[in-house]
């Protein structure tokens, strides 16, 4: 069993465009990966589109084969929802079809229109992953969410809102020059602290934004590689899946996150690696507590040991541990669906040389990818290596 | 109640938290969940049985809601939290302004109502 090469990847700009339809999204990000791979598009197996909330968004449900039209595909094609974590949902699909050899080249996709909801309705849209009679009728929301966690996580482990601060700042410095990204400019701890609340101690800039966008990433058998030529330097090694209770009141501890600690698990063991070989990260910083607990859930660090992380320069583009290169979801911006799999285009990137942040990883070797659904009662996590 | 469709199970355990005899669904093993399950979500035992728990509790975590969904419009800004009961952990309404809650105080178990939709609301009172 070989593992899936990444043979090309496509992402569209994230930010601002509410006119754009969901199905124009995905079909640029698609065409993109297609035309990175340099394949035929004949050669495609199948197709799996992240999505969560197109009923919601644009009243579109059955986004497989809408989508598969949309990229002029007739293969199997379907929609794969897990809440944020849906995109990673998709690429695990695909990684396994290629692994047991259903497939020899799949395209793995997500895509997320969100604008068009307006705030409000946003806010409500994204709720729906929550528990619907113990959380959503009470009121709460996701920046609602994970404020519980973080204000649990100053009571048990210590810590504020100054430490988390400094997650957003390194993620907007890591977006300063990333084309792709939807905030392209450094911010200042002051103005994380000063921002307007939204649900506190979550504020404005402690909150990744409402964005537009679609992702896509052609994965192929090694052997398909190999006789079409493609020069694939990429390889998913590893993947893993958790599961956890909806409502963060039914669970044993507000500030752990098992569903990351059994998918980074699985992940690992499926690769054969351990904590200590990774390079660099993705990690799913939704809000800037999400990113401290995805570094403990992963064991990357001690649990209330990940929250300084930041502001000691540990996890900034020039530490020892690189976290969302990118930019992250906090400023890259998080399209829902498509999140899981843009932190698979832009790792490709990272490593192949064609990222405008390649230089800070220039001699890794292993990165991981983590992506998690409501507050990680979802969560799914990807190796990536560079191929030998 | 209102004249929407009903949830059976979830509508009798917040009439019961509004009549003061609160109650959780308890398996074999002592996990506690609330309705409607049929099955324990820890365990995957399927003898539950309703066990009353205090309306006397303490608030773990809290926030500061300043953007609602469009059902809450009204509401903010109000105090989110979840509190534990015996054992048993529910989200609900902070009944205070934000000055006046800190993790660990006390409160009592109550329902009350969205400000937008005159839903009922699980509610936590000060002591």
């Amino acid at each position: 069993m070989s593992p899936p090469h990444i043979a090309g990847v496509g992402m569209t700009t994230f930010g601002k465009v509410p006119e754009r339809t969901g199905r124009d999204l995905f079909a640029e990000a698609g065409s993109t990966a297609i035309e990175d791979a340099g394949i035929d598009r004949d050669d495609i197996d199948a197709l799996y589109v992240g999505n969560f909330m197109g009923e919601l968004s644009e009243n579109q449900g059955h986004m497989g084969p809408l989508m598969a039209k949309a990229i002029g595909l007739d293969v199997p094609a379907t929609r794969v929802e897990s809440a944020c974590a849906s995109g990673g949902m998709a690429v695990r699909q695909g990684v396994k079809d290629v692994r047991n050899g259903e497939a020899d080249v799949v395209l793995v996709s997500g895509v997320e229109r969100m604008h068009n909801m307006g705030t409000a309705g946003a806010t409500g849209g994204l709720s729906v992953a929550a528990d619907d009679l113990w959380e959503i009728r009470q009121g709460i929301t996701f920046p609602g969410a994970y404020a519980l966690m973080a204000q649990r996580y100053f009571e048990v482990h210590g810590g504020d809102r100054e430490d988390l601060a400094h997650v957003a700042v390194k993620n907007h410095a890591n977006a300063a020059n990333n084309p792709l990204a939807q905030y392209q400019s450094e911010i200042s701890v002051e103005k994380v602290l000063d921002a307007p609340p939204v649900a506190m101690p979550m504020g404005l800039f402690d909150s990744s934004p409402i964005t537009d966008g679609a992702a896509a990433a052609l994965l192929v058998s090694e052997e398909y590689a190999e006789e079409n030529g493609l020069d694939t330097p990429v390889a998913i090694t590893g993947t893993g899946q958790g599961t956890d209770n909806l409502a963060l009141a039914e669970r044993d501890s507000l500030v752990w996150t098992p569903a990351t600690r059994d998918a980074g698990q699985e992940a690992y063991d499926d690769a054969g690696i351990a904590t200590d070989n990774v390079d660099f990260v993705e990690v799913h910083d939704c809000f800037t507590i999400a990113e401290v607990l995805a570094l403990e859930g992963l064991g990357f660090y001690e649990e209330g040991e990940g929250i300084t992380a930041a502001r000691d320069g540990e996890t900034t583009a020039d530490g020892d541990l690189p976290v969302n290169l990118s930019g992250g979801l906090k400023a890259k911006g998080h399209p829902v669906g498509a999140t899981g799999v843009a932190q698979i285009t832009e790792m490709t990137k990272l490593f192949r040389g064609d990222h405008v942040n390649s230089d800070r990883v220039e001699d890794a070797s292993v990165g991981l990818t983590h992506n998690a659904g409501g507050t990680v009662a979802s969560a799914v996590v990807h190796v990536l290596e560079v191929a030998e | 109640m209102s004249d929407e469709i009903q949830n059976d199970g979830y509508d009798q355990a917040i009439e019961a938290i509004g009549a003061g005899e609160p109650y959780a669904l308890e398996c074999p093993n002592g996990h506690h969940s609330m309705p409607p399950r049929r099955v324990c979500p820890e365990c995957g035992e399927s003898e539950l049985e309703e066990v009353d728990i205090p309306t006397s509790g303490e608030l773990l975590t809290y926030n500061v809601t300043h953007v609602p969904t469009p059902d809450f419009a009204d509401d903010v800004p109000f105090v989110l939290g979840i509190a534990e009961f015996g054992g048993v952990r529910l989200t609900g309404r902070v009944q205070a302004d934000a000055e006046e809650v800190e993790v660990g105080i006390p409160v009592e178990l109550g329902l009350g109502e969205s400000e937008t939709t005159e839903r009922p609301l699980i509610t936590f009172d000060l002591a």
